[in-house]
């Protein structure tokens, strides 16, 4: 399945539930559709946290956000695309790069280690939903930043979602 | 004081927390945008429990899902609990047979907080 449009609350709630529904579809096994829909939910919530400080100037009527959910040979591929300021694309690349570095332990560690230190932000976001992504997900985060114009990037993610669960969820 | 109740809704969870016999429960998913927004009457709620808190607190957790956000939130109730000095406290963490994701988030708390923290399978 797939969106194209705007990345307001409502939209995304709707886009949520829609989600669900189709999960519950083609989806016997009640772990992986949970899973599956846990790191949906980061996604969009990391999306609209970031697009509650572009303005609408920089936007008019463009279409905002890119979401498409597939399953192959029972992965799961769950790909975005929204836009950022260019300005805050240093950070989020260095971010990504970052978690893509590590092992699922330490993985594990920065992300206790976030859960009990940091401070959740004025957006409402918790440092914690790209290493969750990372963590649920077992692999590496794809991406890609094209500059838009002087202002925006259109930054492009893609999480595939094993079948059989990964290695660091099995792990104590 | 009163007790503190919230119905389920479809992003948030049931929240119900009896003063008078300190049973606690949260139940469903925990899925707001703006998590803190949803938690901080309940922080105030606990801010004041603690100050008087029943000699044994039990608080069941069955959820079914929770987003980043709302795992700080956890971690800032779990925080004001501990500062319970004169009674038990005690949290019961719920999970499915199958669900790893929750069991984990279960020990990743038990690695944080320091209150016993009882890990319960719910058989399918």
């Amino acid at each position: 399945m797939s969106y194209k449009g705007n990345a307001n609350g409502d939209l995304l709630n709707n886009l949520m539930d829609v989600v669900q529904v189709k999960l519950a579809e083609v989806e016997p096994k009640s772990n992986i559709k949970k899973r599956v829909f846990h790191i949906l939910v980061e996604i969009l919530q990391n999306i609209y946290h970031h697009y509650g400080h572009i303005t609408i100037d920089d936007f008019s009527d463009k279409e905002s956000v890119t979401f498409v959910l597939a399953k192959t040979q029972g992965d799961y591929y769950i790909i975005t695309g929204n836009y950022i300021l260019n300005e805050e694309m240093p950070a989020l690349k260095a971010k990504i790069d970052l978690i893509n570095s590590l092992s699922s332990e330490k993985l594990k560690q920065v992300y206790v280690e976030t859960l009990g230190n940091g401070v959740i932000s004025e957006k409402g976001g918790a440092g914690l939903g790209l290493i969750e992504i990372a963590r649920k997900s077992g692999g590496k985060l794809f991406y890609e930043f094209r500059l838009y114009n002087n202002h925006l990037s259109f930054f492009s993610l893609m999480v595939k979602i094993p079948a059989a669960l990964p290695a660091a969820a099995k792990a104590k | 004081m009163e007790n503190f109740f919230l119905e389920e809704t479809s992003k948030t969870p049931k929240l119900s927390f009896d003063v008078s016999t300190g049973k606690f429960l949260m139940s469903g998913r925990s899925i707001p945008e703006n998590s803190i927004e949803f938690y901080k009457p309940l922080f105030e709620w606990l801010d004041e429990y603690v100050k008087k808190p029943c000699p044994k607190t039990s608080f069941d957790i069955k959820l079914e899902y929770f987003n980043t956000s709302s795992s700080k939130c956890l971690v800032e109730i779990f925080r004001r609990l501990e500062k319970v000095t004169d009674g038990e406290v005690v949290i019961n963490w719920f999970y499915e047979e199958d669900d790893e994701d929750m069991q984990e988030s279960g020990e990743d708390f038990k690695e944080l907080i320091n209150i016993p923290i009882i890990m319960n399978v719910i058989e399918n």
